[in-house]
């Protein structure tokens, strides 16, 4: 009954918003006919260059006077002291690099066990063995210096960005008007492109370690601090009733009712810390960052596609791992004793892990192997590999594909809808773009798109955003043509569902650099190419999210459709994929988050977007221009962001599922 | 890799005279290490000698543009190769915001051209000369360029001009660019399968003469002025109408404060020069025989005592 008033009610004004987004659809539509008949004046084609704003020279002034006259520059030169000290202590604990406190580093053999043994207090035997299992090929292939050189770093980052974002988490609970003013700095955080922030990363914190770990923090922290404001809001009012009651001061119900009340919400941010902070490890060796990412661009930059596939390999198994054990956190119940239990009982895989760990400590002293495997006697097959992935693009079969996609999907589609949407005027872009976020959001998103939009045209870099605009849109349009069905099929059993998704780990974490150069084999250096490389990023959540949106349908719902007879193509039609559609939508909307990071990492194929801008601007001379340029992405980012959310908590409030 | 360093240096300390040097501040000298092999072996190279003089040296990978401006505040103290082509804009910006001193050239030079592997000689026999080519445009044609022959030309802030040459020359190529050297080699690697002929934008010295061997194209040679005057070169009324200077710098690059902090070693860098052949075998022993970085550097301190002994000596 509920749902129905909810839907009679909300008719009228959807039929007005769709009117009036028809309306503006209908003006931009004759603009663009008239375009095409010349009759429209250039300067409502394109903005005239002498309307546009000199932004980027009054950015650098503003930076330049931030950094210098206000002194910024001197305090955060001081935290980066700070941060170098820790960093180098992480650095020589793990791979021996001469500095405080100076001693050897530790055996890769002494971590394996103790990694099986934090697995199996977590997980049981599985944990173990991937937690092992982990380190002994990073050990084995002769990636052990380099990987630890990476953990050396997100060792410090990982648990920095923790504390700082759950501080600011409660912050932002206990305070509204931050809460207010710190969520569009997340959202811009979270939309603005990585090379914006390595350049100021650079300038303030020094290039190398320092500057990696802070972009890295930057990355990582907008979940948590997302994460602790839900669960600390979500906390029922008997606990803190409870907590009261017991009287508790203002500290102590933080410390022993709140936070342990949101464990589970906290804990979901520390994975995502975990998992952020792994997604960087690529692309911040572009500032300095040692180890597995900087390993991975050399061998790239000699066309080592072997090599960097194992690099690739042991950050999908070090993420993989860290994820699976701080979910196993997530699910595990502390553990109680009967009363007068021994200590070392209480804490005997503690006592056991140590144990282990002074013994291969020992152990490798006599065989060294244990503690460092050479070059000479890894396991890495980059050469074997080399000549598989070779062979593959050579295949017959394979030739014939591409050639077909190249000559059909690109020359036919691709390019054509390219010059299509080039040749759109401006203005009536802007309000396809509104009329689109006026009818799937409402007034306010239809208000920020325009505004966002018009910022884009101010800036003078119109064409190259609708360049960008043009590869997300077209990669995800292909993602779903692929994902949706692969999503709806794997939904269907457990066992596939399960499958399906670690397959989606597997793509997300696996460094998108390592696709760049395959797709280039196979397709050239061409739009499809780069739509390629992005398609692949961008599927991992439609297909995550439908079938998260599919198993989730409330049962009750699908007896009802069984018991009204249904067959499995209606059941799935009229109910499973309606119930489902408001979780699809949010992996739609990650889909096009995820393409519009990937397409600016997609200028290393070659392309004529703001990606390419961007990466000219790497030399560290145009701050300013570099700010614009990310702060365009961000904006075309953030509209499809809140208006395709807009739409899914809508819907749910309407097929009344918890929001 | 200390193993090899602290052999190495102990030996040098035995016969080095090390009083001389004894003024060099012991903070660490911080060295960049980019993503091509010859320059990260060079990197080790100079590396382990400044340690065998007693000085502390750490690296520190950065991306090969943006270390000029790392360079200008100190955080980096040298640059041991920078590219008359590739970085000669970049290395100009950041001397004129001052911090960065030019420390002379290698004795090696360095060619940024039109090139292509042997195999595309065979398809198109007239090569190397442009007109020939040109003559072979249809060759180069691919799915998007038409009945054009393609020509991948470096990402384009690397500023090649290969749009510009085309249209001055009349050639029958459309230019598409490349979005990193990366992308460069990809490209070859899938054309080498079957030996479909390419023409890129590549450069010496480089590891890919290793990989594949190749040529580059004869343009019209270079003469002063060509990107200039109009009127120099074959073609009156248009610039870029010759091929690039077959004989680029490759110079070295330090922080200003670097000669007061450490003067010995500036002294060292000052006197360092490489040459074609040695920077060819110093990426050959990361990229084919596949060696370690400072295991390379090592083995090539040892192999060649005659080449870097008597800069340190002086």
């Amino acid at each position: 009954m509920a749902e129905a008033t909810a839907n009679i009610s909300a008719r009228p004004a959807a039929l007005t918003r769709s009117q009036w987004a028809l309306v503006l659809v209908v003006i931009a539509v004759v603009m663009t006919a008239l375009q095409y008949a010349g009759l429209l004046p250039a300067a409502l084609h394109r903005l005239p260059e002498y309307l546009v704003p000199p932004f980027a020279p009054m950015l650098d002034t503003v930076f330049n006077f931030v950094k210098d006259d206000l002194g910024l520059l001197a305090f955060t030169r001081f935290l980066t002291g700070l941060l170098e000290s820790v960093l180098d202590a992480s650095a020589n604990i793990l791979y021996g690099k001469r500095r405080w406190p100076n001693i050897e580093p530790i055996p890769w053999s002494a971590i394996a066990a103790i990694a099986a043994v934090i697995g199996y207090y977590l997980g049981g035997w599985r944990l173990a063995v991937l937690g092992a299992g982990t380190f002994i090929w990073t050990a084995l292939i002769g990636q052990w210096k380099i990987a630890m050189e990476t953990m050396s770093v997100i060792v410090v980052a990982a648990p920095l960005a923790f504390l700082i974002g759950i501080t600011l988490g409660i912050v932002a609970w206990r305070k509204p008007w931050f809460d207010r003013m710190i969520k569009p700095i997340l959202s811009i955080l979270q939309t603005i492109p990585f090379f914006t922030y390595l350049l100021p990363a650079v300038i303030f914190f020094k290039v190398g370690p320092t500057a990696g770990c802070v972009a890295t923090i930057v990355f990582a922290i907008p979940p948590m601090i997302l994460m602790t404001t839900l669960g600390l809001q979500k906390v029922p009012p008997e606990i803190v009733e409870a907590g009261h009651m017991s009287g508790c001061t203002r500290r102590q119900l933080l410390f022993k009712v709140y936070l342990p009340a949101a464990r589970t919400e906290i804990l979901v941010g520390v994975n995502q810390v975990i998992m952020l902070c792994l997604a960087m490890v690529v692309l911040t060796a572009f500032i300095g960052m040692p180890g597995l990412g900087a390993k991975l661009l050399a061998m790239m930059g000699s066309f080592k596609l072997g090599r960097s596939f194992e690099i690739g390999v042991t950050i999908v198994l070090l993420a993989v791992m860290l994820d699976r054990m701080s979910k196993a956190w997530v699910v595990k119940q502390p553990e109680h004793f009967e009363k007068g239990t021994s200590w070392f009982v209480r804490h005997k895989l503690f006592v056991m892990g140590a144990v282990l760990f002074v013994a291969f400590l020992l152990i490798a002293q006599v065989f060294p192997i244990l503690a460092e495997i050479g070059r000479k006697q890894n396991f890495s097959q980059g050469k074997e590999l080399d000549g598989l992935i070779k062979g593959f693009v050579a295949l017959d079969g394979v030739q014939a594909i591409t050639g077909f996609l190249r000559a059909f999907l690109n020359v036919k589609v691709l390019i054509p809808f390219r010059n299509f949407l080039l040749s759109i005027p401006t203005p009536a872009l802007i309000l396809l773009i509104t009329a689109f976020a006026l009818w799937l959001g409402g007034p306010k998103q239809a208000r920020n798109a325009l505004i966002f939009f018009c910022i884009i045209a101010l800036t003078g870099w119109w064409d190259r955003s609708v360049i960008t605009l043009y590869s997300v849109i077209s990669a995800v349009v292909l993602a779903m043509i692929l994902g949706l069905p692969m999503g709806i099929a794997a939904a269907r059993s457990e066992k596939w569902s399960r499958r399906m998704l670690l397959v989606c780990d597997t793509a997300q974490t696996f460094p998108s650099f390592v696709y760049l150069l395959p797709a280039i084999m196979l397709f050239g250096i061409t739009d499809i190419a780069v739509i390629f490389s992005i398609l692949i990023f961008a599927m991992v959540p439609l297909v995550r999210y439908t079938i998260e949106g599919l198993r989730t349908v409330p049962p009750e719902m699908i007896e009802a459709a069984d018991m009204a007879g249904a067959t499995r193509m209606q059941k799935l039609r009229h109910v499973q994929l309606p119930l489902a559609l408001p979780t699809m939508a949010i992996g739609f909307n990650q889909a096009i988050m995820f393409a519009f990071f990937m397409v600016i990492i997609a200028a290393f194929i070659g392309t004529q977007d703001l990606g390419q801008e961007l990466q000219r601007t790497l030399a560290g001379t145009d701050l300013g221009k570099n700010f614009v340029l990310g702060i365009c992405v961000a904006l075309m980012a953030l509209t499809f962001d809140m208006t395709i959310l807009k739409w899914a908590t809508d819907r749910k409030k309407v097929l009344g599922l918890e929001s | 890799m200390n193993r090899f360093t602290t052999a190495l240096s102990a030996g040098v300390l035995a016969l080095g005279p090390m009083a001389a040097f004894a003024e060099d501040s012991s903070d660490p000298i911080v060295i960049p290490i980019h993503n091509w092999s010859s320059q990260i072996v060079m990197s080790n190279v100079v590396g382990q000698i400044l340690e065998s003089m007693g000085n502390n040296v750490e690296y520190v990978t950065t991306d090969s543009q943006a270390v000029y401006e790392s360079v200008r505040t100190g955080d980096v103290t040298l640059e041991l190769e920078v590219w008359e082509g590739a970085f000669g804009a970049s290395f100009r910006a950041a001397q004129e915001k001052g911090g960065i001193v030019d420390v002379g050239d290698h004795d090696a030079v360095t060619r940024e051209d039109w090139w292509y592997p042997m195999w595309t000689k065979e398809a198109c026999p007239g090569l190397p000369s442009w007109e020939a080519l040109n003559d072979c445009a249809a060759l180069f044609a691919t799915a998007e360029t038409g009945d054009k022959g393609m020509y991948l030309d470096g990402p384009v802030d690397w500023l090649k001009h290969g749009q510009e040459r085309v249209e001055a020359l009349g050639m029958n190529f459309t230019v598409v660019n490349a979005g990193s050297a990366a992308a460069l080699w990809a490209a070859i690697g899938a054309a080498e399968a079957d030996k479909k002929p390419i023409v890129v934008f590549n450069w010496t010295p480089n590891f890919a003469e290793a990989v594949w061997p190749g040529e580059f194209v004869e343009f019209p040679e270079w003469v002063e002025g060509c990107d200039k005057d109009p009127s120099v070169g074959p073609n009156p009324d248009a610039l870029y109408d010759c091929g690039n200077p077959a004989k680029g710098y490759l110079k070295k690059a330090a922080w200003e404060g670097m000669e007061a902090k450490w003067p010995a070693a500036y002294k060292v860098l000052e006197q360092i020069s490489f040459t074609n052949p040695q920077i060819a075998e110093m990426a050959k022993l990361v990229d084919v025989d596949e060696l370690e970085p400072e295991e390379a550097a090592a083995e090539w301190l040892e192999a060649n005592p005659d080449v870097w002994k008597g800069w340190v000596g002086s």
